[in-house]
């Protein structure tokens, strides 16, 4: 039995201290307070004194009350059982089922070799075409969907996880809504995927360590079960929730921030989780599809811009559909030209002739007079958004290119298009 | 063996109670209770405590475990055997760790960056009695391409006699190769390889030159219109997703240059992964081998342990030194100079330094001049030269190049390719914006014609965003003429398509050529009274150019298109 220390020295925020010995960085230790026991980090060691980090936060926390050190890090268990589970945080069941505790594994573990790494190269079919055509979702891709609250971007998320083929699905809520949380789940049973899913939820009414622990222990999940040769994909919404809870820490920490607040590492530390997702030699995969809020649709908040850092790609959902500009997929051209010949330039293509419709746009609405050509874009463009861009058409990649040359021969001249004359010979709809 | 012992952690940083002097920047290893050696840097000393830079994950750690001191600076092994490897920022190949330690990086491995085992075919140049200094050839091995020199450490500073040196066979690199007695008649044996401390820079040099020959990238808009020197600077900032990594990548593939040290510093492991697996495939047409037996790469990505992310664009610079001292041309790509930039960010809010702009330190500006002043054309002592040019990408918080990293870097910088989201949003690639960009170097055509012509993609510009205030029916046929002049220009020439197998790379010759038919047409007075005929002219010559663009220089093709654009522009000349 390790020592009990009784005497906390400080409560600032959700972070204690009190002074012990022959303590390690990281490690756990349990608080036992009058509301019942919750466990905390050690996040700093500063000659005697350890400061710990309480999951379940510092109210109510007397200066008297227990802590006891663990000698080991945070910890999941991790076996088949863990599939079909709803679990909090801490790893604590959420559901009626048994609490887990057999082959724990540590969390936040070191990360995979780069030269392990196998170049991605399989399409994840979503049947949307602004992800199938213009933004190809990749096995092994980490990928943000970008947001302004109010947006349905868990329903989005939420539709790509019940069509994509996928061995197992880690969902990591963080401040999640109830109602979200109750979505997801009947969401997922409806569709049959609830016994290949595990969910980490932490809502919005828990305490905001906890909310830190959940990419953790999901991705430490998935990546056991990837060595395993499963595809998993990792659903972390929502990951400015993450930031801002690590926002709070550092500041009653008080570290320096660096910008609006946020701490000078917030890029590593999002990093850390979202360069999990991996495709390995000869055996599983990890995808993460996340979601960031952009408080004030500000791409430039530091949350989702250290996310665009870091990510491969984002799609940008906004007003309900995918936003041709500020979305992307980096990784579409690893699958892109093995799909169909015409797919790269027809996304190409009919993006810098939606851009040039936008400028169309933006000159009728200041009154300008149109010109013939202005006037083909802004049939293109209306054909184009509602063809192309509308989230609940449901249709196969080579139906939505075929889709795109009809639109093309619909509203322009071949050289209009800008497209390769090969392309044209071949794909240009023949009869008209 | 000086020793201490940890009484603090935070972080990356560990402070220990010294029990003997140590050296500011010295390696140290805390040896956690499961044994582990975890490699260390001094960056404070403070009264009988150090403050360390910790080069892995501190989990673990315990207050009370032991730090050994080495007594040497962080350093970097030189020696044959570097071209072709996959390092991380300290220097450990990757591909062996992964051999040893598996899917993970396992911490407080290291691995020798040279490989012991491996015999080396050595030629002797220098002979028993020469007198030797620093830098002087002993030697020479093959290795890739190139014949790769062995040097008198760059660390002697005496000047040497040489007792003995080998006679011409296989070695390993820890055999002595020669023996040379210094002034004071003591001996030193020397082996093929040697450390040096990554944050000195290498000056074994005559005189540093200025760099004037244009260091081709064969991506047209830089080597036509924004030039970047061999030995020079140069910076692409951009906000995320603007392309700044591909064209990092198409230019670590297509650049005229022996050597290429990507130092892929603090983001994506994937993008790495493409470079890795890709160039062994690919030819470098220069020399007919393939790419990797020219580049190294030095990969610290985003998720690997933040102090040896400081730590690598000094290790990559480092090695660039040590091949232009053979008098090769070495190119350093550099993405991003950003996350090296917050790396010494968290540190310095470790150590609860002052914090200047957007909390980063005050020696920031210092720290990225000197880093780019390690890049130079030098004459060295054999008469020869070698040159080391750095590109470092910038990513601003938010895109915005008011930022400290990015004004910091444009201050030192010979040329500037700024990349804006406006363009790479309409998908207008490379997205180096034509406007904000600079270039202080000389490019390989005729600069009155390349200024002309970039001018008038300026006045296009202008033109384009006058058009959106006036309307086109506002705008005179003379201005409506320069905007689809230098729309043309921009989208035949200035972007490029990367992922086409023609366009990816343009020689210059080529790019001559095809600059001249521009520059011509843009001279000529055309037969185009009427704006919507002009704009279906150019969307037609548009078309030929780009089918132009991916036929491969010189074959029937190719010309069977140029003879169809000639006639379609013979056909409007006034
Ligand atoms: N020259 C190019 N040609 C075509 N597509 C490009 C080009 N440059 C960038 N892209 C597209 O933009 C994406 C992001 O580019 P990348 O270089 O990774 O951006 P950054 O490094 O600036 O974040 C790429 O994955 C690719 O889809
Ligand atoms: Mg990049």
């Amino acid at each position: 039995m390790r020592k009990v220390y009784s005497k906390i020295e400080t409560i600032a925020g959700n972070v204690i201290s009190v002074k012990a010995d022959g303590v390690s960085y990281g490690e756990l230790a349990e608080v036992s307070t009058s509301y019942g026991k919750s466990l905390a980090e050690v996040i700093k060691l500063d000659h005697g004194m350890v400061s710990l980090q309480v999951f379940a936060g510092g109210r109510g926390i007397s200066t008297g009350d227990e802590i006891r050190f663990l000698g080991h890090p945070m910890e999941v268990s991790f076996s088949e059982n863990l599939t079909g589970r709803i679990f909090n945080g801490s790893g604590v069941p959420r559901d009626k089922g048994p609490e887990l505790t057999e082959n724990l594994i540590p969390i936040g573990g070191p990360s995979f070799n780069p030269a392990k790494r196998v170049i991605p190269r399989n399409m994840i079919r979503t049947g949307i075409p602004m992800i199938d055509l213009f933004n190809t979702l990749v096995e092994s891709q980490k990928l943000p969907i970008f947001s302004v609250s109010g947006e349905p971007y868990n329903e989005l998320l939420a539709r790509i996880a019940m069509q994509a083929e996928v061995d197992l699905i880690i969902l990591g809520g963080m401040g999640l809504k109830y109602d979200d949380y109750l979505y997801f789940k009947d969401t997922l049973e409806e569709g049959g995927a609830l016994s290949r899913t595990i969910m980490f939820v932490h809502t919005a009414s828990d305490p905001t360590v906890e909310c830190l622990m959940v990419p953790d222990i999901s991705l430490a999940v998935a990546e056991k079960f990837a060595l395993q040769g499963k595809k998993v994909l990792v659903l972390l919404t929502d990951m400015t929730n993450f930031a801002d809870a690590m926002k709070e820490i550092a500041i009653t920490q008080e570290q320096v921030p660096s910008n609006r607040g946020y701490p000078g590492d917030l890029y590593s530390q999002l990093a850390s989780r979202y360069e999990k997702a991996v495709d390995i030699e000869g055996s599983g995969s990890i995808t993460i599809l996340g979601v960031t809020t952009m408080p004030g649709d500000d791409v430039t908040h530091p949350v989702p811009d250290n996310t665009g850092y870091i990510t491969e790609g984002q799609y940008y959902l906004k007003n309900g559909r995918i936003e041709p500009f500020g979305s992307l997929s980096r990784l579409k051209q690893q699958v892109n030209d093995r799909t169909r010949e015409d797919h790269r330039a027809l996304m190409d293509g009919m993006i810098k002739l939606y851009a040039a419709f936008k400028d169309s746009l933006e000159k009728q609405s200041m009154g300008f007079q149109m010109s013939a050509w202005d006037d083909k874009l802004l049939k293109y463009g209306a054909m184009f958004e509602a063809v192309m861009m509308d989230l609940t058409v449901n249709i196969p990649l080579e139906k939505a290119l075929d889709e795109g040359w009809r639109i093309l021969s619909d509203c322009f001249d071949p050289s209009e298009t800008g497209m390769k004359t090969s392309l044209i010979e071949k794909f240009w709809p023949k009869e008209k | 063996m000086k020793q201490g012992k940890v009484v603090g952690i935070n972080g990356n940083m560990v402070t220990v109670a010294l029990e003997s002097s140590v050296i500011m920047n010295e390696v140290g290893y805390i040896i956690t209770d499961e044994g582990k050696r975890l490699k260390s840097e001094v960056i404070r000393v403070m009264g009988d405590e150090a403050q360390l830079q910790v080069f892995e994950i501190t989990k673990g750690i315990s207050i009370g475990d032991s730090c050994d001191f080495s007594g040497d600076l962080l350093a970097a092994e030189l020696g044959p055997g570097l071209l072709g490897q996959v390092y991380d920022g300290l220097q450990n190949p990757l591909p062996e760790l992964a051999e040893q330690a598996g899917y993970f990086l396992e911490r407080g491995v290291y691995i020798d960056p040279l490989n012991r085992s491996r015999r080396w075919d050595f030629t002797p140049v220098a002979h028993e009695g020469d007198k030797v200094e620093q830098a002087d050839i002993l030697g020479t091995v093959p290795e890739g391409p190139f014949k790769h020199s062995i040097m008198v450490p760059f660390n002697m500073l005496d000047s040497y006699t040489i007792k003995s040196i080998k006679p011409a066979g296989s070695y390993l690199i820890s055999d002595t190769i020669a023996v040379v007695t210094d002034s004071r008649g003591n001996e030193f044996n020397l082996t093929m390889s040697f450390q040096w401390p990554v944050k000195r820079a290498i000056t074994c040099y005559e005189e540093r030159l200025k760099p004037v020959e244009p260091m081709l990238t064969k991506t047209r808009v830089i080597d036509t219109f924004l030039p970047v020197a061999k030995g020079g600077t140069y910076c692409i900032p951009g906000p995320f997703g603007a392309g700044k990594t591909v064209l990092q990548q198409t230019t670590s593939k297509f650049a005229d240059v022996d050597v290429v040290i990507v130092a892929a510093c603090g983001e994506r492991a994937g993008e790495v992964v493409e470079t890795l697996k890709e160039f062994p495939e690919l030819t470098d047409p220069k020399t007919g081998k393939s790419l990797m037996e020219r580049t190294i790469i030095i990969c610290n990505t985003s998720s690997m342990p933040v102090a040896s992310r400081e730590a690598s664009v000094y290790t990559a610079v480092t090695l660039a030194e040590y091949y232009r001292q053979m008098g090769l041309d070495v190119l350093l790509l550099a993405d991003s100079t950003s996350r090296w930039a917050q790396a010494m960010r968290e540190m310095s809010g470790r150590l609860e330094e002052i914090p200047g702009e957007e909390a980063f330190p005050a020696y920031l500006e210092s720290s990225i001049a000197g880093f780019y002043e390690r890049a130079g054309i030098v004459k060295l002592k054999s008469g020869k030269t070698g040159s080391v040019t750095i590109g470092g990408t910038v990513s601003p918080a938010g895109g915005n190049f008011e930022e400290p990293v990015t004004q910091a870097t444009l201050k030192v910088v010979g040329a500037f390719h700024g990349l804006s989201r406006e363009r790479s949003d309409a998908r207008k690639y490379p997205a180096i914006h034509p406007i904000d960009s600079w270039s202080k170097y000389a490019g390989i055509m005729d600069t009155k014609k390349t200024t002309k012509a970039y001018n008038l993609l300026k006045r296009g510009y202008e033109v384009e965003a006058m058009m959106k205030v006036v309307g086109e029916e506002g705008t005179s046929l003379a201005d409506y003429m320069i905007y689809l002049e230098g729309d043309f220009l921009d989208a035949v020439y200035f972007q490029q398509n990367s992922f086409d197998a023609v366009d990816c790379a343009v020689a210059p010759e080529r790019q001559e050529h095809v600059f001249d038919k521009i520059y011509d047409l843009l001279n000529s007075k055309l037969n185009l009274t009427e704006k919507s005929a002009a704009r279906s002219w150019f969307n037609q010559l548009r078309q030929r150019f780009l089918d132009w663009n991916s036929a491969e220089w010189e074959t029937e093709e190719y010309k069977k298109l140029e003879a169809e654009i000639d006639a379609h522009i013979a056909g409007m000349k006034a």
